[in-house]
């Protein structure tokens, strides 16, 4: 009998009870060497598996299917069959080999991506991710693949459902950096700006023991949205002392022309701001960020108009586009019509005598909605304490962390003793 | 709205009152605003204050600041400087002045070589002798006598204008100072060359080394004390501080410190520093009851009257008096660099305080109160209001202020969400980086163990 019809056969019948699973699984590892020998001719084996049965069977041909190079006719073909495969495969199964797994829907983003149609990944990626991770809280190495391809196809809001999830257990650092970076930009790019600060603030302070160019990009993007969010820059002078220290030391030199934008905007001085980024349009071009920054100088109109809501119950539209340094009473009437639209400023137009009444916040804090809101942040919040007590327990009673505890402690306590060995010397 | 102005409203005129004078009181406040206006800077008035290098030097500076246009000005202040300088024996100083002068006064005020040489002669042969002096006390290693010896030498460079030197020589003397009067002798020399020199971090050092000492001070010498600080603070832009040392200076001081400042000089320092600095109750408390103080206000009657006028809310005629002094600060040695800093914090306060009991302000009285134009007016106070010094805000429409009462109900629940919010954010943050770091370290110990 053909090796590999045997094979098959085994497959089809070791796949119903967890036990016929686990030996399965023995006999696919040492069959995997074969299988790859015999990629060509695996296209057949994989038309007699069902993919939502023989989840693990199906897993490895497939793997051992797509492990060569493939031109784009082929890729044509065999993304149908992974897409087939990640929407109707069993998660348990394929939870005994997530390395397979993982390495088969990689190959599907490089080939979507060869085919120049990154959405055709988008859905697929995510069902894997879904099926992959444990729990909402756990970081796969697909997410990071899905939100580059959502970034790339633009369908930000698919990404945002994979964003909402508090992410909490991560089994490789890169993959959260690529994670939170992609998933910035996902949120910058609908502007939920907010989201995207906290997304970005994570890529920096996260632990690192050398500097990558995922966190300098990332530190770059959290400047911006930082000046379009806020208006300010809080972090030029230092970053937290919880960052890496090599962050602290390095990060600055990386971005000299967006530290200086910053500092620029912090003149509150339209003209100065212009002035800058005109000169230095070539390095954001680079940077492929000449976008933000475009939308950092628009923030600084708002910014301005927003501090006179602050100084003025009524003002002319003409004064608003002295002080703001706009051209024309009409163009501030525009500005201040959009803001009032975007809830950013309340306040009226009165076109007849072109004056603007600015008004206070009417939110009164008095609704059933608001009250709602506050309650769920309230068990939130609750909730997350709760997980932070458990963690802390968790770690004060883990071995390794104790261990280190205690030999420091010891050391200290020897050195106490040393002093009169140091006279000595 | 003129017309609106004249109906005599006695509530307006009450608010005017603030400000302009009204008939009644006006007379009377009028003539004595006369007087002051045509209060001309008096040099010579102002040099006898003065005594020592101080005077000299006050002069030179007045004689490079009162501008082309005075030069009659000038004139006499380098006329009274040479006159001061002949007195001494600083022969460096005395060709500045003849240079600065230049024949403009008369074959009387021009170089003077045989003078020079002379001075120039006799300090050599005064030199070498302390020189020999000093060596044969050193020789001898007689404490006192060294001290004595340094000191002279300090004094002798004093007296010539090698300031860098004095200091030098009088820092040396501190360590054959035997008891505290002498610590006090040598704190007091190097704080006297100190501020001919402009170190004032040297003179706060040393102020508070000779406050140190374990004996009492005298009265004079603690007042001279609070003087250095008091300048030490001014220079180094701490008003409040400055103030403060001003205020503390004991009526006995008199006129023991000439060489440095004088009384008249405290009033206008602690004063002005006061006005920029305090609050309605501390000015009150610290300034207008300060029975000590008071004795100095007595001799700049301006200074006085400018603060009470504050304290009474007639600010008009206070911005007026302090307009007034204003040509005559700038000439001041220590105070120029600050006149204008002081003058905008007094003025900022001013207008706070105007503002601060009223539900809405009619920015026409307000700027007539304050002798300017509703626009100026306008603008200093969104300054002020975007520097949150002022919550109000301004009906640029009808010209109104309006003061602003923060909803504490409203702004407590914005409080609330955002810490909640910030809190969230950082507790997530803060487990994630905690995994990240425990997978650092596992990853790090496997790879040990392998």
């Amino acid at each position: 009998m053909d090796p590999m019809e045997a094979l098959v056969a085994q497959i089809q019948g070791l796949s119903s009870t967890p036990g016929d699973i686990a030996r399965l699984h023995i006999i696919l590892k040492q069959a995997d060497d074969s299988l790859r020998a015999e990629s060509t001719r695996l296209s057949p084996v994989l038309g007699q598996l069902a993919p939502s049965e023989h989840s693990l069977g199906f897993l490895y041909v497939l793997d051992a299917f797509t492990s060569g190079q493939i031109s784009k006719q082929q890729a044509e073909t065999s993304v149908p069959i992974i897409t087939g495969f990640i929407n109707a495969c069993n998660a348990e199964q394929i939870r005994l080999a997530p390395e397979k797994f993982v390495l088969v829907c990689k190959r599907l983003k490089d080939q979507v991506m060869m085919l120049e149609a990154p959405i055709r990944g988008v859905g697929p990626l995510l069902t894997a991710a879904r099926k992959l991770q444990l729990s909402t809280e756990h970081l796969t190495p697909l997410h990071s693949d899905f939100l580059m391809l959502c970034v790339l196809a633009k369908c930000y809001k698919t990404g945002l459902s994979i964003l909402e999830d508090d992410i909490f257990e991560v089994d490789q650092p890169r993959d959260l950096f690529l994670y939170c970076y992609y998933g910035g930009m996902i949120c910058i790019g609908l502007k939920r700006f907010q989201k995207a600060l906290d997304l970005l603030h994570n890529v920096v302070t996260a632990p690192m023991s050398t500097l990558n160019a995922i966190a300098v990009e990332a530190y770059k993007k959290y400047i911006l949205v930082s000046l379009i969010h806020h208006g300010q820059w809080q972090l030029s002078t230092s970053l937290p002392k919880y960052a890496s220290s090599v962050a602290q030391r390095s990060l600055k030199n990386f971005c000299q022309p967006y530290i200086e934008l910053a500092n620029s905007y912090g003149t509150e001085k339209i003209a100065e701001l212009e002035a800058y980024v005109q000169t230095n349009t070539e390095k954001f071009e680079n940077d492929n960020n000449l976008g933000l920054v475009k939308q950092v100088v628009l923030s600084m109109y708002k910014r301005n108009i927003q501090r006179l809501t602050q100084t003025y119950l009524t003002l002319s539209l003409q004064d608003i586009a002295n002080t703001v340094q706009l051209n024309s009473p009409k163009e501030a009437e525009m500005h201040v019509l959009q803001m009032i639209q975007d809830g950013e400023i309340y306040a009226t137009i009165n076109q007849r005598d072109g004056m603007v009444r600015f008004l206070e916040d009417p939110e009164q804090y008095k609704t059933c909605e608001m009250i709602e809101n506050i309650d769920s942040s309230i068990q939130r919040i609750m909730a997350l304490s709760r997980k932070l007590s458990a963690m802390d327990e968790q770690i004060s009673c883990d071995q390794l962390y104790l261990s280190k505890v205690g030999r420091e402690r010891q050391r200290y306590d020897f050195d106490d003793f040393d002093v009169p060995t140091k006279f000595n010397i | 709205m003129d017309a609106d102005d004249e109906s005599s409203n006695p509530m307006i005129d009450e608010i005017y009152a603030n400000g302009g004078s009204p008939e009644g009181v006006g007379g009377e406040k009028r003539s004595r605003r006369l007087i002051i206006s045509g209060d001309q800077f008096d040099i010579e008035a102002y040099a006898s204050l003065y005594s020592g290098r101080t005077k000299i030097a006050r002069l030179l500076f007045i004689a490079d600041h009162c501008g082309g246009d005075n030069s009659a000005m000038q004139l006499e202040a380098l006329r009274m400087a040479f006159d001061e300088i002949k007195k001494g024996e600083n022969t460096q100083l005395f060709r500045e002045v003849v240079n600065k002068i230049g024949g403009r006064l008369g074959p009387d005020y021009t170089m003077d070589v045989a003078w020079c040489e002379t001075v120039d002669r006799r300090a050599e042969q005064k030199k070498e002798k302390l020189d020999n002096e000093l060596n044969a006390y050193r020789t001898n290693l007689i404490k006192e006598s060294i001290r004595m010896g340094y000191n002279d030498f300090g004094d002798f460079y004093y007296a010539h204008g090698q300031l860098g030197e004095a200091f030098k020589s009088y820092v040396r003397t501190r360590d054959y100072c035997t008891t505290s009067k002498h610590i006090i002798h040598m704190c007091m020399s190097a704080i006297l060359v100190s501020i001919e020199m402009g170190q004032f971090t040297h003179v706060a050092s040393y102020v508070s080394k000779a406050e140190q000492t374990h004996e009492a001070l005298d009265q004079i010498t603690a007042a001279k004390l609070r003087c250095a600080a008091g300048l030490a603070n001014l220079v180094s832009k701490k008003y409040k501080l400055a103030a403060r040392k001003f205020l503390e200076t004991a009526p006995e001081l008199g006129s023991h410190y000439n060489e440095v400042i004088a009384p008249q000089d405290v009033a206008t320092y602690g004063g002005l520093c006061a006005l920029a600095t305090f609050d309605r109750t501390e000015l009150k408390a610290k300034v207008i009851d300060n029975i000590n103080f008071r004795n100095f206000l007595e001799l700049v009657p301006e200074v006085r009257e400018l603060i009470n006028d504050f304290y009474s809310s007639h600010y008009a005629s206070c911005l007026e008096y302090l307009a007034n002094l204003k040509a005559n600060l700038l000439l001041d040695i220590h105070l120029h660099d600050h006149v204008e800093t002081l003058y905008d914090q007094i003025r900022h306060k001013a207008l706070i305080q105007y503002t601060l009991p009223f539900v809405s302000v009619d920015l026409q009285m307000m700027a007539s109160a304050f002798k300017t134009t509703i626009t100026g007016l306008e603008k200093e106070l969104v300054a002020l209001i975007t520097d949150n010094q002022i919550q109000a805000r301004v009906d640029s429409h009808n010209k109104i202020l309006y003061a602003r009462h923060a909803d504490q109900r409203n702004a407590t629940f914005q409080r609330v969400l955002e810490t909640g919010r910030v809190f969230d954010r950082d507790v997530r943050s803060m487990l994630l980086r905690t995994n990240l770091i425990k997978y650092d370290y596992n990853a790090r110990s496997l790879s040990r163990k392998l």
